[in-house]
């Protein structure tokens, strides 16, 4: 609506003869009713997080009586009390989430590439039965595969296991949909069948000339699944029984559960959901530079 | 080449592109390297066969156990000690009546069906004016924007509860000590109705930046040469946003509601981390967590699957008809 008022004294700009009409003075204007609805999303949207930066520096007794966005006094001792909290548990839950995900995106995306190569470049019988058939993956909802999967494990003796979070999230349908993608549009036909004319065999080609081409997307499919693994807190919450075993998410969910007996543990869930977020954003900033946001759902650029 | 490349617009949603999930392939004509590879015979199936084995495992046996736990249950004979004792036998249809019959399955059902009637209409329509307030011109800050309201998707659900959890709490909460210097009411957000704006507010957050992404890519798909015509037409800003983009990026919106509906109607780890702050929140607020208290709080995991059973089949038919009622309009839209 503001882009109205700009509109309006665009002719005026023209008549003045001598005036900068080129791209500086153009660049001035700012269309003010978007970019200050996009202002106010992101302040809402960094609302909670410059909260628990800020809870997180406050001593136990500072979190309930100063006013909320006056920093404390008591980050060092917070981090103490979280590395000393039941000898470092803490520690042993990011290792494991940092585990889960990131071996459990790792197997995801080989498992998506080899599949996703398949669907597209091969024309072969059967081709899109699979392909709706691992797309229906998609549509299940997790609640009736979680506990059947649970019973399932347990009579082959497998839950409160590091395999009952891995092997369950392996199959991603989403990836392999994204992986078919980019192999069909970063793979071209001719360059496999140049390396068949080479006498290379079809694994070979796979690997040595197709999957160097397909690196971008699966460095998506990667963090989509790394994400969807870290995130998760349904399939953890109810394989695991073992604490030592227990992802974050999981762990700052027993510590809030204690915590509403004595609120003296508050400090330390706060400083702990601090720490928890900090490595995916980390990641993502790390990874903007080579990765685009757009790339995310399935935008392929020609 | 072309034909591949077009192939996956219909499934991400951009223009043109058919709202449908599951992908189809086009029919355009095979290039000649790939009509001859018909011929591979063994490699395409040795390359699908993890994925295969995977879904088996993971996918379709889970499933069909499911089902065949839904349709038992367990008979004790005398006084259910020893071996054989407790038996499972038949039941039919036995535990679904029980399930849709049960007041708190349904009153579960109730209260998720209003929380999704807030979340997904304010998530998405929040999504789409940002999308748009992005790709409209002269905009500044976009990509520090960008990035902050995509940030939340980084943030567990189960973190995100937690943080406006306390946000929540009068003791800690910003909210209250500004309700409280100008003397105003102060709400109790953990109870009653205001919960539903609570646990709706987190879901908000945490899925606006992820959909704001989506429809932001189908935008950035549409041609400027569109635009061009528009505007020597003399449309405004406003004119080119509703009659133009809106129903260019309307796949992805489909898309993003077909999606949202069916997380929204799992809502499971939201509630369960507010509930240690708040006495609201029953172990049996969503259907989801309903379930989790039948299969592992009191162990009767023949209940549980047909519980679960019957979420999923709710969802599905939910999805889809949203699905097909979005697709005969636009159908009929393009008979017109």
């Amino acid at each position: 609506m503001s882009t109205l008022a700009v509109r309006k004294s665009a002719p005026a700009a023209g008549t003045t003869p001598g005036t900068a009409q080129g791209p500086p003075a153009r660049r001035r204007r700012i269309a003010l009713v978007p970019t200050l609805t996009l202002v106010l999303g992101a302040l809402y949207c960094l609302l909670p997080v410059a909260w628990v930066v800020i809870a997180a520096t406050k001593s136990g007794r500072e979190l309930f009586s100063t006013f909320t966005f006056l920093p404390g006094t008591g980050f060092a001792d917070n981090l103490s009390d979280l590395n000393a909290y039941r000898d470092g548990v803490y520690w042993k839950w990011m290792g494991n989430s940092a585990l889960y995900a990131g071996l459990g995106a790792l197997l995801s995306t080989a498992v998506s590439a080899v599949s996703g190569y398949a669907l597209a470049i091969y024309r072969f019988r059967g081709r899109e039965t699979v392909f709706s058939i691992l797309m229906a993956g998609v549509l299940m909802p997790p609640v009736i595969l979680a506990i059947p999967q649970y019973l399932l494990l347990a009579k082959a003796d497998l839950t409160d296991s590091y395999w009952s979070v891995l092997l369950p999230l392996v199959l991603s349908p989403y990836g392999v949909y994204l992986a078919r993608i980019y192999a069909a549009a970063a793979v071209p036909g001719d360059v496999v069948e140049a390396g068949r004319m080479d006498g290379a065999g079809e694994w070979r080609i796979f690997t040595r000339i197709a999957l160097p081409m397909m690196v971008p997307g699966l460095v998506t499919v990667f963090l989509f699944q790394f994400v969807a693994v870290w995130n998760n807190f349904l399939l953890p919450y109810i394989m695991l029984s073992d604490d030592e075993k227990f992802p974050i998410t999981l762990g700052l969910f027993t510590l809030l559960e204690q915590g509403s007996n004595t609120p003296a543990l508050y400090t330390l869930v706060i400083t702990g959901a601090l720490l928890a977020v900090l490595p995916l954003i980390a990641l993502f900033l790390a990874v903007q530079r080579f990765w685009s946001l757009d790339l995310l759902s399935g935008a392929v650029k020609s | 080449m072309t034909s591949t490349r077009k192939e996956p617009s219909g499934v991400v949603g951009t223009p043109g592109g058919r709202p449908t999930p599951v992908a189809r392939t086009s029919g355009g004509r095979p290039s000649p390297a790939r009509a001859r590879s018909r011929g591979r015979g063994g490699a395409p199936y040795v390359f699908l066969l993890p994925a295969t084995v995977l879904f088996a495992l993971f996918f379709a046996l889970p499933i069909g156990y499911a089902l065949w736990l839904s349709l038992h249950k367990v008979e004790v004979k005398g006084l259910g000690l020893g071996a054989g004792a407790r038996q499972e036998v038949w039941a039919g249809l036995e535990n679904y009546a029980d399930a849709l019959t049960d007041s708190e399955l349904l009153a579960g059902a109730l209260r998720v069906v209003g929380y999704g009637a807030i979340v997904v209409p304010v998530m998405l329509g929040l999504a789409l004016v940002f999308a748009l307030m992005l790709d409209s011109e002269k905009v500044r800050l976009t990509r520090f924007t960008r990035l902050a309201i995509f940030l939340p998707y980084a943030v567990p659900g189960v973190v995100a509860a937690l943080l406006w959890g306390f946000l929540y709490l009068p003791d800690v909460s910003p909210f209250y000590f500004v309700l409280d210097e100008l003397g105003l009411p102060q709400p109790d957000l953990l109870d009653g109705g205001p919960l539903y704006l609570a646990l709706s507010n987190i879901a908000v957050w945490g899925g606006t930046g992820f959909n704001m992404i989506v429809i932001y890519t189908s935008l950035q798909s549409i041609p400027n040469e569109v635009y061009e015509a528009a505007r020597l037409d003399g449309a405004t800003p406003l004119q080119i946003a509703l009659r133009i983009k809106i129903p260019m990026v309307a796949p992805s919106l489909v898309l993003t509601f077909f999606f949202s509906i069916i997380a929204t109607l799992q809502v499971f780890s939201e509630p369960t981390t507010l509930k240690p702050l708040t006495n609201s929140v029953s172990t049996t607020w969503s259907p989801l967590m309903k379930v989790y208290q039948d299969a592992f709080g009191k162990g009767d995991i023949h209940a549980a699957a047909a519980g679960a059973v019957l979420i999923a089949v709710a969802t599905l038919v939910l999805s889809f008809g949203f699905l097909r009622a979005a697709n005969s309009r636009s159908k009929q839209e393009e008979a017109r």
